[in-house]
């Protein structure tokens, strides 16, 4: 909090006693009340405010006036502290003797407040029900000693009607002591009764066994009470409440209702006075209240207690400081003053708006960017500006009328949406807000606005500018159709972005190159908005801030560029001191049964049915929607249902009667990674090479905090040094063979359903295929995880060990490395699967890969490379550059021929 | 009330490790790209206005993708799934003219994470799912004026929103939720509401739901967007006695660390925290990779401040299955005792001795 002094302390004894401000009461302030009565509620916050400033640590608000709609002035009043965060930083005592004028109060307060009072003046029920729903509500209760016989007078019966309240509310409310807090009743005192007398001391002693007992609870009391006789004596009053307060804290009183700004110190008060009052508020004299009455007197009006003057040094600084510091505070005492101030000092009234009023808010703005100040303040801010300039309205007018024009700066007409798909308004509405402060009309058109409507309304309307608002994601995408739409419909107008999501780069890079007739800019909060609208309606300002802002964007959409071209990869080298780093020390590599090669011909189709993972197939027909739940669909499930029970049909004829040809090869080699690559050896003693396996590493550039590695496949298998005896495997699968001659003999020419389903579901073989070769070399053929049981969602879900990761795939986007396996495998001999010119497979229901089974193998994208690392791997490959380029051209970061005609 | 047996695994659950509450919804269903005609589906395809963007309908009008997320997310390692609810009742439904079907599109909801939860117990028996009825903020505000020129009105009161949120809570019980969750609060207010409403609920129905609160520090200011911090958040919502209290949707995890201390520091109950995936960048996509959000995580639970933990906007279930990971070896926060006193709150805190 930027304006909060809550160090005041009120007694000398009363470090632990909490203040509470009781001048927000029509019962106990003749003036507060009348503010209320005359509805002058902007006054009487002021009365709030003093307070706090003054060291209230709670606020009293009562607004029990028989001529009151008290529960609607509570509601009111309560609502406006809710908007005034110098005052609502306090919690609030809601205090009424209507339990509905405080169920009112309960329902605007979104702090723990204290409820003042219930009690059991009515009997059990009724206090039970208000107890419980006190707790409901989240606040803590005052209970004043009042039972069904009446308030308690004498020091034993309060004790009493308090012990029985404290145990009804603990043992069948579940009330928390600690948020109990006990009123055991001040009464006047010097009031010339005698019975009267011994009212002071009842309290303290009352107040002293209700702390031995219960010693969670709290006790209350509303000072003012005890002087009642003494009314318009401030002097004698402050002082009793003083020596009263004095008495009753060390006897563990510890809240107080009291006017926080005219308590006196103990020490300060007139000897002789003190001990009058002392006198009378501790019985100690059956003739005190006679001195006390003599002396009273001679006391009146004179300064006893010390008058608090609220902190005004600002107002020494010059007026633009002034006008600021009131701006900052939402102070809006001296803001009419300050403003005719500064435009004296002016050739035009406007310059006060665009000079020291605009630079206010603009302080305003960093501070709520900072995190210093926050909402509810600026909103505050928003209306000190908004009093500044209804101050200058007739001298803009006047100046209007005198200089003969029509078109003088007239407050502005904006149209205001959160657009299609998103009902996000609060900001929104925020700027709004602000703006209307400005005396700009806005037009708000809500939420989920289509462009349409939002481009209608403005054209009617002949809005000066369109703001749109968005808080989600996809908002983005239709604020540049919005701005399209502008474009289209030949709109030059300034379009406004703001939100959540939005920011600077996307309204440069994305959204203002839609819309070049007009311009789109960006405003980051509520704050800027107003000089950001002021400066496009200023006929001197708006061509240089729109061409300011232009020139801006431009940068901004070429520094994007820029960072996603090079700035997001790291170099090689970098990349390969970060590698996947494996502990080998420990690792023993599983051996495969069997080094070379291995060929299986005429699978069992049958076989693989189970392995089938049927979610793509249904991508393939353009259902999104994972298998089964896709069947249930309400849009798709019937179609997909249809679809499934006639892919179920083919399927079970193609196993059964063998329309296509299942084969496979497998190899496993002794291998070891020797830098990014992987070297395959002819046999065990790895002396002589047998093939290269070349892979690819990530070059994204991260956050160096984070412990991420930039990966390769070849960290995934021993490196030559550590001597370990690790192995590779390939394999190439295929389900294609006979596909043609299938659809050829079986299916009419006509029939493209059927023989787009014989396509997808050979492709769904092959991937079975893949997926039980896969397990069989896991539990069998290399055999390291012979005993693991997984479901077939588990097998999607890839949660076996080791990976078998593909050429032209994430992991390895090179597809002609495929060459490479064809070759050690003897793939077309041994399989049938031709690679073509451009290494695809043939037929296409082919799957082939690399076997890597340490168990910290996993699937990763390698992402975009950089040119270094594009050079390395032509060398390895031995490729030229070009022609690396060209096979490497999806994952490229840079565009090569830009590189190479900048080269040039 | 009797505590149900579902209320008594979870407190057990919770004393044992760290829960798992799982990520973003709107995130996983931006994924299939649904369309207008998605969204309204064959019941409502004459709807009289558009419903693109209603993701809560969805409960409705697609349920399958609702449960296959759910699925995900339990497969992932969730033990707390929050039902498709954030703006299920009249008054964000408003928008979409669909007030009338908030009863049922919360049943709907409910029976769904339902199912999608008793599935997975009883896959996993030693690890029960549970099931969070989702209780969003609404899309207005008891706090704020709309009105520059009237800042003492509203344009939503107390009752309108406990009535609203009555009707959610009745809905969610109905179809099975196990726990009631408030969240993304941002005006306290407007939780005391559906605290209010949920009590009342419970009444009427003879039943008692663990309740989880969850507040959005908005902002670097660290508070609310109605201005309260952290601790006077806590004091303002202590009487519900939440089965939790934490933080969630609005900063990232990075940005969450201290306000969630501040409430560690001083809630005699759980701390629950499930932030954004990061902040939005500025094309406004959430790329926090789930390695990196649960390495930023993984530092809360060691050192004592978590309880239950998970992920708001742009988290997927990539992202708890990371945290889930990140966080499994830690325990969970102890509860600490605070003193009795008096606790008060306005926007800021109010301690007493």
């Amino acid at each position: 909090m930027m304006s909060n002094t809550q160090n005041m302390t009120t007694t000398n004894a009363a470090q632990a006693f909490i203040t509470v401000g009781e001048r927000t009461n029509v019962t106990g302030s003749a003036k507060f009340r009348k503010l209320i009565e005359a509805g002058d509620y902007g006054t009487a916050l002021t009365v709030a405010r003093n307070q706090v400033e003054n060291g209230a640590q709670i606020i009293d608000v009562n607004m029990d006036e028989g001529l009151l709609d008290s529960e609607k002035a509570m509601t009111t009043f309560l609502n406006l502290i809710a908007t005034e965060p110098d005052i609502s930083c306090v919690p609030i005592m809601i205090d009424s003797s209507k339990w509905s004028v405080i169920e009112a109060g309960l329902k605007c307060v979104q702090g723990k407040s204290i409820v003042n009072s219930i009690s059991l003046k009515e009997g059990e029920e009724p206090f039970l029900e208000h107890a419980r729903k006190v707790l409901r509500y989240g606040a803590a209760v005052i209970v004043m000693a009042f039972d069904e016989q009446g308030q308690a007078d004498a020091a034993d019966r309060k004790v009493s009607i308090c012990e029985r309240a404290y145990k009804l509310l603990t043992e069948e409310v579940g009330f928390p002591p600690e948020d109990i807090i006990f009123d055991p009743n001040i009464f006047a005192v010097a009031t010339g009764m005698e019975e009267h007398n011994g009212y002071g001391i009842a309290y303290i002693e009352a107040a002293r066994r209700i702390r031995e007992k219960m010693p969670l609870v709290h006790i209350s009391g509303g000072v003012s009470n005890l002087s009642f006789a003494f009314r318009g004596n401030e002097p004698v009053r402050a002082a009793m409440h003083s020596v009263f307060l004095y008495h009753a804290i060390q006897a563990g009183m510890n809240m107080g209702i009291v006017n926080a700004g005219q308590l006196a110190l103990y020490d300060d008060i007139d000897p002789g006075l003190r001990e009058l009052s002392e006198d009378v508020v501790l019985n100690r004299r059956e003739d005190a209240t006679d001195r006390l009455l003599e002396a009273a007197s001679k006391f009146k009006g004179e300064g006893g207690t010390k008058k608090v003057v609220a902190d005004l040094s600002w107002r020494e600084g010059t007026v633009e400081e002034r006008l600021s510091h009131a701006l900052v505070h939402g102070i809006t005492e001296f803001i009419v003053e300050d403003t005719e101030e500064a435009r004296q000092k002016v050739d035009k009234p406007i310059q006060v708006i665009e000079g020291p009023l605009m630079d206010g808010m603009n302080v305003v703005g960093d501070l709520f960017g900072a995190g210093k100040m926050f909402l509810p303040q600026v909103v505050k801010s928003a209306r000190v500006m908004k009093q500044a300039v209804a101050h200058l309205q007739p001298y803009l007018e006047a100046e209007k009328k005198a200089s003969g024009l029509e078109a003088l700066p007239a407050a502005g007409k904006i149209v205001m949406a959160t657009v299609k798909g998103d009902v996000h308004d609060i900001g929104k509405s925020i700027v709004g807000v602000v703006l209307q402060c400005n005396n700009y009309e806005v037009i708000d058109l809500g939420v989920m606005v289509p462009a349409a409507k939002i481009l209608e309304t403005a054209k009617k309307e002949k809005a000066d500018m369109i703001g749109l608002s968005g808080l989600i994601t996809p908002s983005l995408d239709e604020m540049c159709f919005v701005a399209a739409e502008m474009e289209r419909e030949g709109f030059e107008i300034p379009l406004l972005i703001g939100g959540a999501t939005t920011s600077r780069v996307h309204t440069a890079v994305k959204i203002s190159p839609n819309y070049e007739k007009g311009q789109a800019i960006y405003v980051l909060d509520a704050s800027r908005a107003v000089g950001v609208v002021s400066k496009l309606l200023s006929q001197t300002e708006r061509s240089n801030y729109v061409g300011d802002v232009r020139t801006e964007y431009v940068k901004v959409r070429e520094a994007h560029l820029r960072n996603e071209a090079s700035k997001r990869r790291i170099k090689l080298r970098d990349a390969r001191a970060n590698k996947f780093a494996i502990d080998w020390e420990w690792y023993t590599p599983p051996k495969p049964s069997f080094l070379g090669v291995r060929s299986f011909s005429n699978y069992d189709l049958g076989e693989l049915v189970p392995y089938i993972d049927w979610t793509p197939f249904f991508q393939t027909w353009e259902l999104n929607g994972r298998y089964p739940a896709i069947l249930k669909d309400n849009k798709v499930g019937a179609e997909a249902q249809k679809l499934f029970n006639y892919a179920q049909e083919m399927l079970k004829r193609m196993v059964s009667e063998k329309w296509m040809k299942a084969s496979a090869v497998v190899g496993f080699w002794p291998a070891n990674s020797v830098g990014d690559d992987i070297a395959l050896f002819t046999d065990e003693g790895r002396t002589s090479k047998l093939a290269t396996l070349h892979s690819l590493r990530q070059q994204i550039a991260r956050d160096p905090s984070r412990k991420r590695a930039h990966t390769a496949l070849s960290d995934f298998i021993a490196p030559k040094d550590t001597g370990l005896a690790d192995c590779i495997g390939g394999f190439a699968v295929t389900t294609g063979l006979g596909e043609e001659e299938a659809i050829d003999s079986r299916i009419a020419s006509t029939d493209d359903y059927s023989r787009i389903m014989l396509k997808a579901l050979a492709d769904r073989l092959a991937e079975a295929f893949a997926e039980r070769m896969h397990e069989r070399v896991r539990k069998e053929l290399w055999g390291y995880s012979g005993a693991e049981i997984f479901t077939k969602e588990d097998l999607i879900a890839e949660k076996y060990r080791g990976i078998r990761p593909a050429p032209g795939y994430p992991a390895q986007p090179d597809h002609t490395e495929k060459a490479t396996l064809w070759e050690l495998m003897d793939v077309k001999e041994n399989t049938g699967i031709a690679l073509t010119e451009s290494y695809a497979m043939w037929p296409g229901a082919s799957v082939s890969g690399l076997y890597l089974s340490h168990p910290d193998s996993h699937y990763f994208g390698v992402g975009k490379v950089e040119r270094d690392q594009v050079a390395d791997y032509a060398a390895r490959k031995g490729w030229t550059l070009e022609e690396t380029e060209r096979w490497l051209g999806p994952v490229l970061n840079y565009d090569p021929h830009a590189v190479r005609n900048a080269a040039a | 009330m009797k505590k149900s047996a579902s209320a008594r695994a979870l407190e057990a659950a919770a004393a044992e490790r760290i829960l798992i509450i799982d990520g973003a919804m709107g995130t996983m269903i931006q994924r299939y790209k649904l369309d207008e005609a998605d969204y309204r589906g064959e019941r409502f395809k004459d709807w009289k206005q558009d419903v693109k963007g209603n993701n809560d309908l969805l409960v409705l009008t697609q349920p399958d993708i609702i449960e296959a997320i759910h699925g995900e997310y339990l497969a992932a390692g969730a033990d707390l799934l929050e039902t498709n609810t954030f703006n299920a009742q009249r008054i964000s439904m408003a928008d979409y003219g669909m007030e009338e079907l908030s009863y049922e599109m919360n049943v709907a909801a409910a029976t769904i994470a339902r199912l999608a939860a008793d599935k997975w117990t009883k896959k996993t028996p030693e690890k029960p799912r549970f099931v969070a009825g989702a209780v969003g903020p609404t899309n207005r505000t008891a706090s704020i004026s709309p009105d520059v020129n009237d800042p003492a009105f509203r344009n939503v009161d107390f009752d309108q929103l406990r009535e609203a949120y009555k009707e959610q809570v009745r809905g969610l019980i109905e179809g099975g939720a196990d726990i009631i969750l408030i969240e993304t609060i941002f005006d306290t207010l407007n939780a005391k509401a559906a605290g209010v409403a949920t009590l009342e609920v419970f009444e009427e129905k003879g039943v008692e739901l663990p309740i989880m609160i969850s507040g959005t520090i908005t902002d670097r200011s660290g508070r609310t967007l109605s201005g309260q911090t952290p601790e006077a958040f806590w004091y303002s919502m202590r009487h519900l006695r939440p089965f939790s209290i934490g933080l969630n949707c609005a900063l990232g995890a990075e940005l969450m660390r201290s306000y969630l201390a501040e409430l560690a520091a001083h809630a005699d109950t759980r701390v629950s925290a499930y932030p954004n995936a990061g902040l939005p960048n500025e094309m406004g996509e959430y790329e926090e990779t789930p390695d990196d959000m649960a390495c930023q995580i993984e530092p809360w639970a060691k050192d004592g401040i978590l309880n239950i933990v998970g992920g708001c906007c742009g988290s997927t279930p990539d992202h708890i299955g990371h945290i889930a990971e990140h966080v499994k070896k830690y325990n969970p926060r102890k509860i600490p005792e605070i003193p009795p006193k008096l606790r008060l709150s306005g926007l800021e805190p109010f301690i007493y001795g």
